[in-house]
């Protein structure tokens, strides 16, 4: 079970928001998170405290391919993000890498900047103790619950490549 | 099947696939650059493989920063070098380098029925060639130079269908502009786009790379064209390998078809700050501007060249606007120069540069300051893509572009001929 505060945007929140190109000229995740958001909102940097939760419409990450955008995300501190829909570049590259994404339109629409939720990955679980409400994210494939628990696609690649061994 | 479910079906173990099933697909070639390269380097270090699976199916592209702008992308594109020299990987240096994805298909890299994945969201660019190619992350390209394969979810596909002749200045360009602003920017979201009609088969490669190009624009995981004696012409003396011409099955299921009569379609305009907020270039106003970019992996190949010099021509940059010419390759930088088009465009007042995405993504060779205005031939034109935050990016065709800097503002290029 993890609790924290949300930090919610609109629809369309692009990869050049997220980490703007002129910092990717270097690539470790902890000088990323200093720009994280810095083009949608140049406070979220100062706002963020770790297990923070972003909560946002439609289509969040939209654009390039930049891993660095869910890597700044991650580095910020922020647990998880919880969207109606992701873009689907950003979806791979947050499962990839162990960001942790939940689909849940109904959470999205009861949740504002500020409240506090609590979270149940395994069970997709999404309780809004500010509001006393309660959701259910899309549960993933089983597939891709499988990568999420190898870690992401490195501990799943290893794991895959040591059964080739065998 | 569908054009994407053939040749995702030939690069699995099974006979046949279908959307929303998870797959592992074999890729043909995998492809990095000087951005994602050095995250996937990492990555893949981590797995603890000495070697890639295969280093002639890896290419990495120092293109985004390069010429290098400054000492911390000097680093980056280092590390990239030797890794791609110590694992043998094909490599591109600064003098043959290209703007990726204009460079791939000119090198006869991708070819009709390869899957390609790139660490860069624009690789959806090689459909035009019949290939089923999509952007992933660099962890992902980390694992593909590790066993070879990716994991796929097999999309649905949109059939969009293009009927009518193509008017006077209206390019490939704004037939994608004119989709995406019908669709949106998640109007394909996880879905394949399959590009056909008569104004299809009349486009020239150029154009169908363009659509192909802008497919991520409406969210799309690929953008692809059937191949036709267009492309055959194209491939053929640059196809060092043999390759597969897939077709779609007669009764293949489709998610959606949409039709568009191209005759009625003027050349576009995306304002600012999304690709989908697209008007034809007679509605979009006076919009006085400060720069024009005519390149990127969108529009910077020979034919958009070709139509910038052909209104450039004898013709004047205004004064007030910096007006930037990139082509995409040296290859397509030669035949510029063979041709002439060079004399036109610094004799018309442009700054030509060596091929880099540079100026596209607010890298160098063109960053906006605060409140300035951009007609761009690049691809997105979100919130601080060119640059500072308050400046803006107007999407349009070279012909839009080169008209623009002409006048100094969002024009159509009949404003300049008429």
């Amino acid at each position: 079970m993890h609790r924290g505060k949300v930090h919610k945007y609109g629809a369309d929140v692009n990869t050049d928001v997220i980490i703007p190109a002129r910092y990717l000229n270097v690539s470790q995740p902890e000088e990323l998170a200093r720009h994280c958001m810095e083009d949608l909102d140049k406070d979220f940097v100062k706002k963020v405290e770790p297990g923070d939760i972003i909560v946002a419409t439609t289509n969040f990450g939209c654009g390039s391919s930049r891993e660095h955008a869910p890597l700044a995300i991650k580095a910020a501190g922020v647990f998880c993000v919880i969207a109606e829909t992701f873009a689907r570049i950003f979806f791979r590259n947050a499962i990839n890498i162990g960001l942790p994404l939940l689909e849940c339109a109904e959470a999205v629409a009861n949740t504002e900047s500020g409240d506090e939720l609590e979270i149940d990955l395994a069970g997709g679980k999404i309780k809004n103790l500010t509001r006393n409400l309660e959701f259910t994210a899309q549960p993933y494939p089983p597939f891709m619950s499988e990568l999420i628990a190898s870690g992401g696609l490195i501990g799943y690649t290893r794991k895959r490549l040591e059964s080739r061994r065998v | 099947m569908t054009l994407t479910e053939k040749i995702l079906a030939a690069h699995t173990d099974k006979e046949t696939v279908s959307p929303g099933e998870f797959v592992n697909v074999r890729v043909d070639l995998v492809l990095a650059n000087d951005v994602t390269a050095p995250i996937a380097i990492r990555e893949f270090q981590k797995i603890g493989l000495k070697r890639v699976f295969d280093p002639k199916k890896i290419v990495m592209v120092p293109d985004h920063f390069t010429p290098c702008k400054d000492i911390a992308s000097a680093e980056q594109v280092k590390l990239m070098r030797e890794f791609a020299r110590e694992q043998g990987i094909i490599y591109f240096e600064v003098g043959r380098v290209g703007i990726e994805h204009v460079l791939l298909p000119e090198q006869g890299l991708v070819l009709p029925g390869d899957v390609v994945i790139g660490a860069d969201s624009h690789t959806c660019t090689y459909g035009a060639l019949g290939a089923f190619a999509t952007g992933v992350g660099s962890t992902d390209v980390a694992a593909a130079m590790a066993t070879g394969d990716i994991w796929m979810k097999v999309p649905p596909a949109i059939k969009l269908v293009y009927h009518g002749s193509l008017g006077e200045w209206v390019m490939g360009k704004d037939l994608i502009l004119h989709t995406i602003g019908d669709i949106g920017v998640d109007g394909a979201l996880y879905s394949a786009m399959e590009f056909c009609g008569e104004a299809i088969d009349a486009l020239s490669i150029e154009g169908r790379f363009t659509m192909a190009n802008m497919a991520i624009e409406a969210g799309a995981k690929a953008g692809i064209f059937r191949v036709d004696n267009r492309t055959q012409l194209y491939i053929k003396p640059r196809a060092k390998r043999p390759y597969r011409v897939y077709e779609p099955d007669n009764g293949a299921g489709y998610a959606k078809v949409i039709e568009y009569d191209v005759a009625t379609i003027e050349p576009q305009v995306s304002l600012p700050h999304s690709p989908a907020n697209v008007k034809p270039v007679s509605q979009v106003g006076n919009i006085e501007i400060d720069q024009v970019v005519i390149g990127s992996c969108t529009n910077g190949r020979i034919e958009d060249l070709q139509v910038a010099a052909q209104l450039l021509k004898g013709r004047k940059i205004h004064d007030r606007v910096r007006c930037i010419i990139i082509p995409g390759s040296q290859e397509v930088y030669l035949d510029a120069l063979t041709r002439g088009l060079f004399e036109v465009f610094v004799k018309a007042g442009a700054a030509v540069s060596v091929p880099t995405c540079g100026p596209c993504l607010g890298g160098h060779m063109g960053v906006l300051a605060a409140g300035e205005r951009c007609v761009s031939t690049t691809n997105r034109n979100f919130v601080g893509r060119m640059g500072h935050p308050e400046s803006e990016v107007y999407l349009a065709s070279p012909a839009v572009a080169a008209a623009s800097a002409i006048l100094g503002k969002v024009a159509h290029p009949d404003e300049v001929t008429g």
